[in-house]
């Protein structure tokens, strides 16, 4: 028994050794990045691998920012050849690129996903401008020229045309890139609604950031996770409450969920493509040009990524629940996917 | 009367108990009181315990029950010349193109139309195609690889349904709500209510769920990759953890001098059992992938990351295996010439070994549904493919269940339930084995 399990210990160190040794070259593509991309990528991945001769690609989800992290730590095959991104890429992140060799990057737009903010079909859709969003979820609002704790308990509270049920709201924590969005685009767009607040931006970006973006803790907000799904299950359960959750999940769970309409817009496919639908952003995904031709398949990745049957309005991607891009934008990122158009900040 | 004053006062000889005295009587029953009502706690505990238990199990095995079956549908596949053309004209490297690339959709869109010669304006036959899972085309593929001389035939065939009109036949998406409301249009009811009339729905057995690795539609996910993943993660833990902590533990148990040293050692070995997992997965990253640079979510890192994890529990139980044999084992032995080694191998060790293995397969149990630490180490990924070796990229059972649950489309919720059913049968398997093997083999001194 002791003799066998000196052997194979023996024998594991040197198949660990012999690894290390020869590394052999990768043949299949390695993505990582946001989950907000992940359904998207992983559906195109697959079928990329079903309909090629090339390996299904290994996509990870690791979040935007983790992603870009992995991304940028170097050329080589031990580094992933893709991150998806569900924001654009930022100034420091391509230093960062750069002061790893990475010099070429390409930048690919996928399409737009919308966040929704839904209730139980049980209850009366919610009909909400971005600024009493802000008032409802924000820390620390203004009254009077200062700034106060957040008083408001019930919806009627801030306006008498909402309901008069608490204020409970169901959304991601602060880690997830949903909740950057959501703060960017409907907190922040609810903030800029008061005059004073907007004229701090120009002064003091940080404390204008901080009144915009910082969400109420005494319990009106309730980190609900990362799992969209669990947020989903909660609301049906709870028919009060509000949920914050991307576009894809409301489309999955139409029949028990009601988007709200924000600024008087509905979280429709067509409000989100076409731009009316504020709270909706664009997601990316980053290739590796010094990559491209070294481990195999990539260009023929992306190409499968910006074809009409992927991207296109009626394509895969779409029926995950994508919002694909208006035609002269996908023409665009068609074009620089297929020259490699390396990205010029 | 027996007062306790009159005892106190010492004035008289203490008594003989009066068991049948009112005061002594109301203390009896006093007494049983309050161990029925210790009983009735206990019993509402364990009580409590099993609602818990049948509710978390039951509610998985409703879901997960749906999970196992999946629809099909009946369709004449015309394997069309035209289409499958390339197939027929070329030879060698160009032949294997044409298969993977021949338009199969094509086959399969064609049929339905036949079928459904009425739907015309183009987002309803976008609709239409939308019937069978993409998953058809791998199918269709496969029967002409096998044999070529079906192109120009036509045969019936049970092709995979897509997932919303899986989802439909099982009930889970209701009829009864508006059409704007629900995935499934009352067009497409149409559609699955005359195949149904006709006999071409059916729900079969999911064999594909115990084969395939994962996918984005549900109707093809499997979680044959995951099982296989785990397997060479739990491969590489036992290779690695079981010796080590079976050798460590020896040398702790018989041949370490006891001092300060020995016992730092012996505190921290405890204290390692109870480290959060996570923070192996972040040593696992920091030493594994960062500084042997190991390929990123293969299983040889996972489980050379488990097997740290799994360590103290195999030092412990091993230790407490070799404490249980009696000294008088060694002390015979030594004292017909034994050499330390000798006692240890030929006598203490396989006397211990039955606690030894219940300890180890625990810790395997342990290591078999975790997560966090593999979450660090790449393991959390999408991976198709069937992993052939500890070198590949793959997943494990639990973070397959992860990623499921954290799927959009409806149809994941019932797969999620099916895949916690196979880990859970796995564990029980397990530690059913661990219990076996304690009965069959433990000695009682």
């Amino acid at each position: 028994m002791l003799k066998k399990s000196i052997l194979t210990v023996v024998g594991a160190g040197a198949l660990a050794m012999s690894f290390t040794a020869g590394a052999e070259a990768r043949d299949q593509i390695r993505i990582v990045g946001s989950s907000t991309v992940f359904p998207f990528a992983t559906a195109v991945a697959e079928e990329f691998g079903r309909s090629t001769k090339f390996k299904t690609p290994i996509v990870e989800s690791t979040g935007s920012g983790g992603g870009l992290k992995l991304f940028c730590a170097g050329v080589g095959e031990t580094h992933p050849d893709i991150t998806n991104a569900s924001r654009r890429i930022k100034k420091s992140e391509v230093k960062r690129c750069a002061d790893n060799g990475i010099n070429d990057i390409v930048e690919v737009k996928v399409g737009y996903d919308g966040i929704a903010l839904a209730n139980s079909k049980e209850t009366k859709q919610f009909s909400l401008t971005t600024r009493q969003v802000w008032l409802a979820l924000a820390k620390e609002i203004p009254v009077g020229g200062s700034m106060i704790e957040n008083p408001y308990k019930t919806w009627n509270e801030i306006d008498p045309s909402l309901p008069a049920t608490k204020i409970e709201v169901l959304g991601p924590p602060p880690t997830s890139g949903t909740r950057d969005a959501f703060a960017e685009l409907a907190m922040e767009g609810g903030c800029k609604t008061f005059p004073e607040i907007k004229a701090m931006k120009k002064k003091d970006k940080k404390a204008y950031k901080k009144i915009c973006h910082t969400v109420r803790e005494d319990g009106a907000y309730i980190e609900a996770g990362e799992n969209d799904n669990l947020i989903v299950n909660k609301l049906q359960a709870n028919p009060n409450a509000l949920g914050i959750f991307g576009y894809s999940f409301l489309d999955q769970n139409s029949d028990v969920l009601q988007g709200s309409q924000v600024n008087g817009v509905l979280p429709t496919f067509e409000n989100i493509s076409s731009g009316k639908y504020p709270v909706s952003r664009s997601l990316f995904f980053y290739v590796k040009k010094a990559h491209v031709g070294k481990i195999p398949g990539i260009q023929e990745y992306l190409g499968e990524f910006v074809s009409e049957k992927a991207m296109g309005d009626f394509g895969y991607l779409a029926e995950k629940g994508l919002i694909p891009m208006p035609k002269a934008e996908m023409q665009k990122f068609r074009a620089d996917a297929k020259n490699l158009t390396p990205l010029q900040m | 009367m027996s007062k306790p004053e009159d005892l106190e006062k010492g004035s008289k000889l203490p008594q003989p108990t009066a068991w049948k005295s009112n005061e002594m009587l109301k203390r009896v029953k006093g007494r049983y009181r309050s161990e029925g009502r210790f009983k009735a706690m206990g019993f509402a505990a364990i009580c409590a315990a099993i609602i818990a238990l049948v509710l978390l199990v039951g509610s998985i095995f409703l879901t997960g029950i749906a999970g196992f079956s999946q629809t099909y549908v009946k369709l004449d596949i015309y394997f069309d010349p035209a289409v499958l053309e390339e197939i027929q004209t070329s030879s060698g490297e160009d032949l294997e193109n044409a298969f993977i690339s021949a338009n199969y959709a094509k086959l399969t869109q064609d049929s339905l139309r036949k079928l459904f010669p009425e739907v015309k304006s183009r987002r309803e036959v976008f609709r239409l195609f939308q019937f069978v899972s993409p998953g058809s085309r791998t199918q269709l593929q496969n029967i002409v690889r096998e044999d070529p001389g079906v192109i120009g035939k036509t045969q019936s065939l049970w092709i995979l349904a897509a997932d919303d009109v899986d989802m439909f036949v099982k009930g889970k998406i209701s009829r009864n709500v508006a059409q704007s409301d629900r995935k499934v249009s009352d067009l497409q009811i149409g559609w699955i209510d005359s195949l149904s009339a006709d006999g071409r729905l059916v729900k079969r057995f999911n064999w594909r769920f115990f084969s395939s690795g994962d996918s984005r539609e549900p109707e093809l996910a499997g979680i044959w990759g995951a099982t296989v993943g785990s397997f060479y993660t739990l491969l590489v833990t036992l290779i690695v953890a079981f010796p080590i902590g079976v050798l460590a533990a020896i040398y702790l148990e018989e041949f370490a001098p006891q001092n300060k040293i020995t016992d730092i050692i012996e505190v921290n070995i405890n204290n390692l059992a109870a480290v959060p997992s996570i923070v192996f997965g972040l040593l696992g990253l920091a030493i594994f992938l960062n500084v042997f640079q190991f390929p990123r979510s293969a299983p040889v890192v996972g489980g050379l990351t488990l097997a740290l994890m799994t360590l103290p529990t195999i030092i412990i139980a091993a230790r407490a295996a070799i404490k249980a044999v009696p000294p008088s084992i060694r002390d015979a032995a030594t004292g017909l010439g034994a050499s330390p080694n000798q006692v240890v191998f030929h006598h203490v060790l396989p006397l211990s070994m039955p606690g030894i293995m219940t300890g180890t397969i625990i810790g395997m149990a342990q290591a078999l549904g975790e997560t966090a630490p593999l979450l660090m180490i790449g393991m959390v990924a999408f991976v198709v493919d069937i992993p052939q070796g500890i070198f590949d990229a793959s997943t494990a059972l639990p973070v397959q269940i992860f990623l499921w649950a954290d799927s959009p489309e409806r149809a994941f919720v019932e797969k999620t339930s099916a895949a916690i059913i196979v880990l859970l049968a796995f564990l029980v398997t397990m530690n059913g084995l661990a219990i076996w093997l304690r009965q069959k083999f433990e000695r009682r001194w």
